[in-house]
């Protein structure tokens, strides 16, 4: 479990974050929803660490992040696994070095043992038979499977994903959603996933904060998001004519029968 | 604001220095590292060093025949003042600089490509320390490799020196020989050989400081590879005044 309390971030003065708290609980997909520069990222970042906020607690379990060591925070990213928008594989290897890369820095095990992990985290994302291609032999569906392969060959506690169905066709990115959600109810993960895709929404929003200028504005689920009376969520969701459609003919099929 | 830039730089180099000097998480990965550094930085380095050093060897034999013969001078000046040029500035300081524009774009691109396709943020994730770990291999690599391409450069020359005098004739190859051999200082290698491991540390740790910092795209990896190449240089060049006071002074 993951618990922001309060999160401000300021760059150059102007607040990018305000007095964000939300809690994304373990074993389900918890969704950072918001339109393109609302801030998702920058609460991510905040989150994993690779940005500090200016005020608030991020807790791990209860552990303060913020707080900790140097050496407890090397710990703790152990426990992590995160997916980037751009999947950020590392191109000087092949894919099942990348997949490797985490258990060759951290696990004590031998090298037949993280082979045979490697490759089953592969085989977890269907990607067995592509082990020896480089990161630029695969299609930008492909190399999101293997970021995920290799966020999850640590067997982490926490997994992040950044936009992991940019640039992706819908049905790709169902692959990848479904991926996701399976592997965090299999391991009991923390998962984070920051999105704007709908379709992501409907699919796999377990739980789902929305964010708008830095500020939270509403939170639930994808059950109740259609309900929702908040203006700004409602502009973002139906942004899309499918969506506005969509919403049309629930609300004619609910209406009552004209006499 | 833009005069405290430089040391606010300087700062941030040495605060980067200090992360890559920290012990490497796992000595394997390390070790396969700094061998493929020493591959990819080094030992693919090897033929333009040896093009150059040919060349350059060649023509400041030439020049020295040209400009230096007079009644008054002895006829092995030209083979003594070739292996002086080649050996104290040109092996180590020149080819160094040649290097800073090979080896240092190589190395802030290649960092810097990495920082903005998001692997430096993937590796600090997962609590790897980026610096030490992309940064103290190819420093060492460097280090360890150049003192061997000026040894080659070395050669070379004096290998480019002799053909042009058997093929143009332009000096007796005997006087050349004279003069390269003529009061050899056993020193004047070491002190290169150290100017050169000086200067790849210079290459090595300035270009990877610029690659670790690009932010933006490509445009910004780009321009971090041009300054690292600027900045190398500088930096060479008024290190090698230093040092050469200091090992020949």
């Amino acid at each position: 479990m993951i618990e922001l309390r309060s999160i401000y971030k300021l760059f150059d003065g102007r607040e990018v974050l305000h007095d964000i708290s939300a809690r994304f609980e373990s074993g389900r997909t918890n969704l950072i929803i918001g339109q393109s520069g609302s801030g998702k990222t920058v609460l991510m970042k905040n989150i994993v660490g690779l940005l500090t906020p200016d005020r608030g607690e991020v807790l791990y379990h209860d552990r303060n992040f913020i707080q900790m060591s140097r050496r407890e925070k090397k710990r703790l990213r152990q426990e992590m696994g995160m997916i980037f928008q751009s999947a950020a594989l590392f191109d000087s290897m092949s894919v099942l070095e990348n997949v490797m890369f985490p258990l060759d820095m951290f696990s004590a095990d031998t090298y037949r043992d993280r082979m045979r992990r490697a490759k089953f985290c592969l085989d977890r994302v269907n990607l067995a038979d592509a082990i020896d291609k480089n990161p630029g032999e695969l299609s930008g569906g492909m190399q999101k499977r293997v970021a995920i392969a290799r966020a999850i060959a640590l067997n982490p506690k926490y997994l992040f994903c950044d936009e992991p169905n940019s640039g992706l066709d819908p049905k790709t990115s169902l692959v990848i959603d479904e991926l996701i959600h399976d592997i965090t109810v299999e391991y009991d993960m923390t998962t984070i996933i920051n999105t704007h895709d709908m379709n992501s929404v409907l699919g796999i929003g377990e739980s789902i904060i929305f964010i708008c200028d830095g500020r939270k504005e509403w939170e639930g689920s994808k059950h109740d998001i259609f309900k929702s009376k908040n203006e700004q969520l409602n502009k973002f969701i139906f942004a899309s004519d499918l969506l506005r459609k969509v919403k049309e003919e629930q609300e004619n099929t609910h209406k009552p029968p004209q006499p | 604001m833009d005069l405290l830039r430089p040391i606010a730089q300087t700062g941030k180099y040495f605060a980067m220095m200090g992360r890559v000097c920290a012990r490497p998480e796992r000595m394997r990965v390390f070790v396969k590292q700094y061998m493929k550094e020493m591959v990819s930085l080094g030992t693919s380095s090897i033929g333009i060093v040896l093009l150059i050093s040919v060349f350059i060897g060649a023509v400041i034999m030439m020049q020295m025949a040209i400009n230096v013969t007079s009644p008054w001078m002895p006829r092995f000046a030209v083979g003594y003042t070739t292996r002086e040029i080649l050996l104290l500035e040109f092996s180590s300081s020149v080819m160094c600089l040649i290097l800073a524009g090979k080896v240092g774009a190589n190395i802030a691109s290649e960092i810097g490509t990495m920082r903005v396709t998001q692997q430096i943020d993937a590796l600090e994730i997962m609590g790897v320390n980026s610096a030490s770990y992309l940064v103290l291999p190819k420093v060492l690599g460097l280090m360890t490799m150049m003192p061997v391409l000026v040894v080659f450069g070395i050669f070379a020359g004096i290998f480019g020196a002799f053909l042009t005098c058997w093929v143009s004739g332009i000096v007796n190859a005997s006087d050349l020989e004279f003069g390269m051999q003529y009061e050899f200082e056993e020193w004047h290698v070491w002190a290169s050989l150290i100017k050169s491991v000086f200067f790849a540390y210079v290459i090595a740790s300035v270009s990877a400081f610029y690659g670790y910092n690009v932010e933006g795209g490509s445009a910004a990896v780009g321009k971090a590879s041009t300054d690292s190449v600027v900045t190398c240089s500088v930096l060479i060049l008024f290190s090698d005044l230093i040092l050469t006071q200091l090992l020949m002074g």
